[in-house]
């Protein structure tokens, strides 16, 4: 019988973090600008410049920490880490080895198999790199610095998981923290939360762990499932074959389907780390611990239960919501204001999410108020606008947040309720439809669906759809 | 009255009365550097057009009464590691031999706001690292004294410049003793304050740790001066230290009453030259004879301050040298194949040998499986001194020694053994070590003609008894008011 | 004078205890990119092993209940705020390029 392996895996989990300027100088941290038009002596390492800490990236790191069950490092400092690169301006990356602001802590995950504990080793605060854009014409690159110097932390597990779903849900649930938490908006595929996957294999019932190779360059859970099953299949191929896994760095490529190691002897891995000179330490106290975690939001987990026992929603549509913080925020507010939670549910689960889908947008770039959303859902609820014209206004919050109050009534979207003008209407279509007529009569009833879209048309859809077919079998 | 001869802040009072103009006054420092360089080789640039135009619109603003400084008007001198806009920095290196910043050193920026007139940027030791000026890619400085011997280092051109006549002041960095040991070999005053008094922005870092911005002046009130218009808290440096006082100027008096004065004696070894120490034990008489209480005492550890030095020091330096690669300013190499050989060979062309060696060792010690032994070593070592010096200072107020074992050496004969070179560093590391200040002071000659310096050690932020013991000094030996 | 000093460290350096190896020096110049020339390795070799060699008088002191200190003074928490203070430096940042490419700076093709 085939030998049987167990995949181990640990996570580098970095972050980017969502302060308005840099770690270390008061340049922008926005993304997309032009070329180094968010550059300035300190992120470039410009001979004679210091660094001086933003306060911002320490309270997000914090809050992190704790939000994670890590112990804080009360007396924390940064070190240099020495590597040669033209993303790296200095040749060294001010980072934390030695005192990292958090260490030892857990998040709680949940797959098919039940719930379990990824522990995290450390998680440090750090500058992130420039961007290189390579022009294969003639062999050169491009550096770019507006990222050099926008502050990240790095997020190290322990090697606690053994599949790609164990990490796909340690990596959902470190995104949800950290978006709740208002530190991060964590997009994968923009490069604002990155994965590195340490990986090795060992035979079922073996104590000791293999020998791991690191893979780099995964920028979407697609690339981080794809790695995984790949590199279980090439290391577990070659410990087959009798040949030996060699501890090394290899990167993904998405194109291909498959990674290649990063050697070069160019590279000796050798960081020569040393406590940063020009940064003072970093002493966190009680108070400010408390600060912190006072600041605490509800995290999804709690919320979830929460809108199942107070909302009565099931399991499926509480996750829906709760999948951003701001599609819960929403909600809530949504709820409060209408005390129709159902409803509000219902909007943001159906309709909100088909348009962010139709606009190529995220559950975070939602912009319309919960006031013009409830004020829609009373709309509705009183018949004062029937169902398909509450989409058209919706679609029309969604866009633009317009009060839908004033959008109905400008564009005289009431619904008609008037019997008589009714009435009238449906006479004209009887009379302009005689074949309908009598495919109806004639016991064809897929016949009276054509007649009320008629009426709808001639009605310019305010009519109430329900009245309007109680009518037409009355007269017909 | 030769205006060459006044000091900075005689200069400066003349000035403001209007018996002389910013203009006369620099044209008089451009000349003489005309006359001098030659000689000297003081200066990697002088601005003469750029300080002629500052001297006339600093001319304007003290006419207007908007600069009140004491130094305004006064020609200055700006070592090379310092940035200044727009003008060449060059470190003394060919790396950045055609570097010009895009901003000004906050130390820098400081006297610009006082009204300074900068004619130039002084040589030195290839990004600090020497102690004799002759590292420079540009060729050494002399000393004015004798132009055989070399002026110390690294901050030995802006001691030749000020000991040359060739501005009234200038500021100097100070890692290991840069300020103190040349202003001793050229016979000038020299101070390192305390780290974090004066903002390191826009000092080309040698080691973080341990680099420091002083003046170097022609006597003691200058100093004080200097230091007053230099020193800053500065938000942009995390190490700035915000102090209670900013005026080093009300130092200036003539009283040493009962001030305890320490002299170790682990200082007065077999290495001391013999002139030098009898120059410093007269000195020390001196201020017995003004009312000091003057002792010798063991200091301890003296000489482990060197071995550690060299490894916080070339640690740092190996780090921070790092940014220089070809890829953002300075050289590159013209012919290259690949990233890795454009980084090797433009680093090897555009260092000299002691920033190799410097880079080299620093790599080493921090290297995987040396870190502990070397670097951590050297940083409980540091530890150890410091407390060296706090328990000296319970019982002294002043440190009073050499600032250099001989006087200055001959040109061409420090640089062919390292070591030896590193060894004369023995009296000026540990204060750099202890984060102290440190000022150097002339107290003779050697019957060579060459100038000997005292060095007087305070306990942190201790600056103004420092000045208040070298200006009795100084006052005491003959120095008119 | 000063050959006193060293001559005491002379005798003890003559016997060279620290041997750096052709890899070490190879292996130092790769992490500080630094290409010697065979001369230079060799005077390097000699230089490292003096000056570790007295190094290693360090080790004559206990410092087994010593802190290591990297910073002198209990300077703590120096911070900036959060607020974008710096305007378009592009031009600024590039002007010293060595090679310039657009408004980026061009390098040597780094591995994809």
């Amino acid at each position: 019988m085939a030998k049987q392996y167990d995949t181990v895996i640990g996570l580098e989990v970095h972050i980017e973090l969502a302060t308005k300027t840099k770690i270390f100088c008061g340049c922008s941290t926005e993304f997309g600008g032009a070329p180094n038009t968010h550059t300035c002596p300190v992120c470039t390492g410009m001979p004679g410049s210091l660094p001086v800490l933003n306060k911002q990236v320490v309270d997000y790191a914090l809050a992190i920490g704790l939000a994670t069950h890590c112990h804080i490092t009360q007396v924390c400092k940064f070190d240099r880490k020495n590597y040669f690169y033209p993303d790296n301006p200095q040749n060294y990356q001010i980072s934390q080895l030695y005192l990292p602001i958090a260490r030892d802590g857990w998040v709680e995950i949940e797959t098919g198999s039940g719930k379990k504990k990824v522990r995290i080793h450390e998680m440090h605060m750090e500058e992130d790199a420039g961007k290189l854009v390579h022009d294969e014409w003639d062999d050169t690159s491009l550096v770019d610095y507006n990222r050099s110097g926008v502050p990240l932390v790095e997020i190290v597990s322990e090697p606690d998981m053994r599949s790609a779903e164990e990490v796909i849900a340690y990596l959902e649930k470190l995104r949800h923290i950290v978006q709740y938490l208002g530190a991060s908006d964590c997009k994968l595929q923009e490069g604002s939360m990155r994965a590195d996957v340490n990986l090795s294999v060992r035979e079922v019932g073996s104590d000791t762990f293999g020998t791991r190779t690191e893979m780099k360059n995964l920028n979407s859970f697609k690339a981080i499932t794809h790695a995984i099953e790949g590199e279980r299949k090439r290391q577990i191929e070659l410990i087959e074959e009798g040949k030996k896994v060699v501890q090394e760095t290899r990167r993904w490529d998405d194109n291909k389907e498959s990674s290649h190691a990063m050697r070069s002897k160019e590279d000796a891995k050798d960081y020569r780390y040393f406590p940063e000179p020009d940064l003072v330490p970093i002493v966190i106290d009680d108070e400010w611990i408390a600060r912190i975690k006072n600041q605490e939001p509800e995290f999804r987990t709690e919320k979830l239960e929460r809108y199942k026992k107070e909302y009565d929603i099931s399991q499926v549509d509480a996750e829906i919501l709760t999948e951003s913080k701001k599609m819960a925020e929403l909600f809530e507010a949504t709820a409060a204001l209408c005390k129709k939670p159902k409803k509000a549910a219902n909007w943001l689960m159906v309709e909100t999410m088909r348009l962010l889908k139709d606009n190529a947008m995220e559950p975070q770039d939602l912009r319309f108020s919960p006031e013009n959303l409830a004020s829609l859902i009373d709309l509705a609820d009183a018949k004062t606008i029937n169902s398909s014209v509450a989409k058209e206004v919706f679609e029309q919050i969604f866009l633009h947040d317009v009060d839908p109050k004033a959008y109905v009534k400008d564009h005289g979207l009431m619904t008609v309720n008037d019997e008589d003008a009714l009435r009238q209407t449906l006479t004209e279509v009887i009379a302009a439809n005689p074949q309908a007529v009598a495919d109806y009569r004639g016991g064809k009833e897929k016949a009276l669906g054509a007649l009320v879209g008629q009426t709808m048309k001639a009605m310019k859809g305010k009519a109430n759809p329900g009245r309007v077919n109680e009518l037409l079998r009355e007269m017909l | 009255m030769d205006i060459l001869s006044l000091s900075a802040v005689e200069l400066g009072k003349k000035i403001k009365a209007g018996e002389i103009s910013a203009m006369e006054a620099t044209k008089a420092s451009l000349a003489q550097i005309a006359a001098e360089e030659p000689r000297i080789h003081g200066y990697v640039t002088v601005d003469e057009e750029g300080a002629l135009k500052q001297a006339e619109e600093i001319q304007k603003r003290i006419e207007n009464k908007e600069l009140t400084s004491p130094l305004a008007g006064v020609p200055t001198a700006i070592k090379d590691n310092m940035c200044i806009k727009g003008q060449l920095t060059t470190c003394s290196s060919k790396i950045l031999s055609n570097f010009k910043p895009t901003y000004t050193a906050e130390a820098v920026k400081n006297l610009q706001k006082a009204g300074a007139v900068i004619l130039g940027k002084t040589n030195m030791d290839e990004f600090a690292m020497g102690s004799t000026t002759e590292t420079s890619y540009f060729g050494p400085t002399m000393n004015p004294h004798d132009t055989n011997h070399v002026p110390g280092g690294s901050s030995g051109g802006s001691c030749a410049a000020v000991a040359a006549r060739e501005c009234y002041y200038s500021l100097g960095s100070d890692t290991g003793g840069s300020i103190r040991q040349p202003s001793s070999f050229c016979g000038v005053v020299g101070m390192k304050p305390t780290y974090g008094t004066v903002s390191r922005y826009g000092l080309i870092a040698y080691g973080s740790s341990l680099d420091q911005i002083g003046p170097i002046t022609k006597d003691v009130t200058d100093c004080a001066a200097v230091l007053t218009a230099i020193a800053s808290w500065d938000k942009k440096d995390s190490t700035s230290v915000k102090r209670a006082d900013y005026d080093f100027t009300s130092a200036l008096t003539e009283d040493v009453k009962g001030l305890r004065v320490g002299i170790p004696t682990d200082y007065f070894t077999d290495g001391l030259n013999l002139e030098v120490a009898g120059a410093i034990r007269a000195a020390a008489r001196v201020l017995a004879e003004n009312g000091a209480v003057v002792e010798e005492f063991d200091l301890s550890l003296v000489k482990y301050a060197i071995p550690a030095y060299y490894v916080i020091a070339s640690a740092e330096a190996s780090s921070n040298l790092e940014r220089f690669d070809g890829v953002k300013y300075g050289y590159r190499t013209p012919e290259y194949e690949g990233l890795h050989n454009m980084y090797k060979k433009t680093r090897s062309e555009g260092f000299g040998a002691e920033v190799k060696r410097r880079i080299m060792l620093g790599s080493f010690v921090l290297s995987s499986g040396y870190y502990d032994a070397y670097y951590l070593k050297a940083l409980r070592t540091k530890a150890l001194i410091k407390a060296a010096f706090d328990k000296a200072f319970e019982s002294y107020d002043v440190i009073l020694a050499p600032a250099a074992p001989t006087t200055a050496p001959e040109l061409g004969k420090s640089l062919s053994d390292p070591l030896k070179m590193y060894l004369s560093d023995i009296y000026t590391v540990s204060v750099n070590l202890a984060g102290l200040p440190g000022l150097s002071i002339p107290v003779g000659k050697d019957k060579k003609g060459l100038p000997i310096g005292m060095q007087l050690i305070g306990n942190h932020f201790q600056e103004k008894t420092l000045l208040r013991a070298a200006y009795t000094y100084e006052r005491a030996t003959g120095k008119e008011a | 004078m000063a050959d006193k000093i060293s001559d005491e460290t002379m005798e003890h350096v003559t016997k060279a205890k620290n041997k750096i190896s052709d890899e070490t020096i190879e292996y130092v110049g790769i992490l500080a990119k630094l290409e010697l020339s065979e001369t230079e390795k060799q005077n390097a070799k000699a230089d490292m092993e003096k000056m570790l060699d007295y190094i290693d008088t360090l080790n004559e002191l206990d410092t087994s209940r010593v802190e290591p200190m990297s910073h002198v003074f209990p300077v703590n928490n120096v911070f900036r705020e959060d607020v974008v203070t710096n305007e378009n430096h592009m031009e600024e940042t590039l002007a010293n390029a060595p090679l310039r490419g657009g408004d980026s700076f061009k390098v040597p093709k780094t591995i994809g």
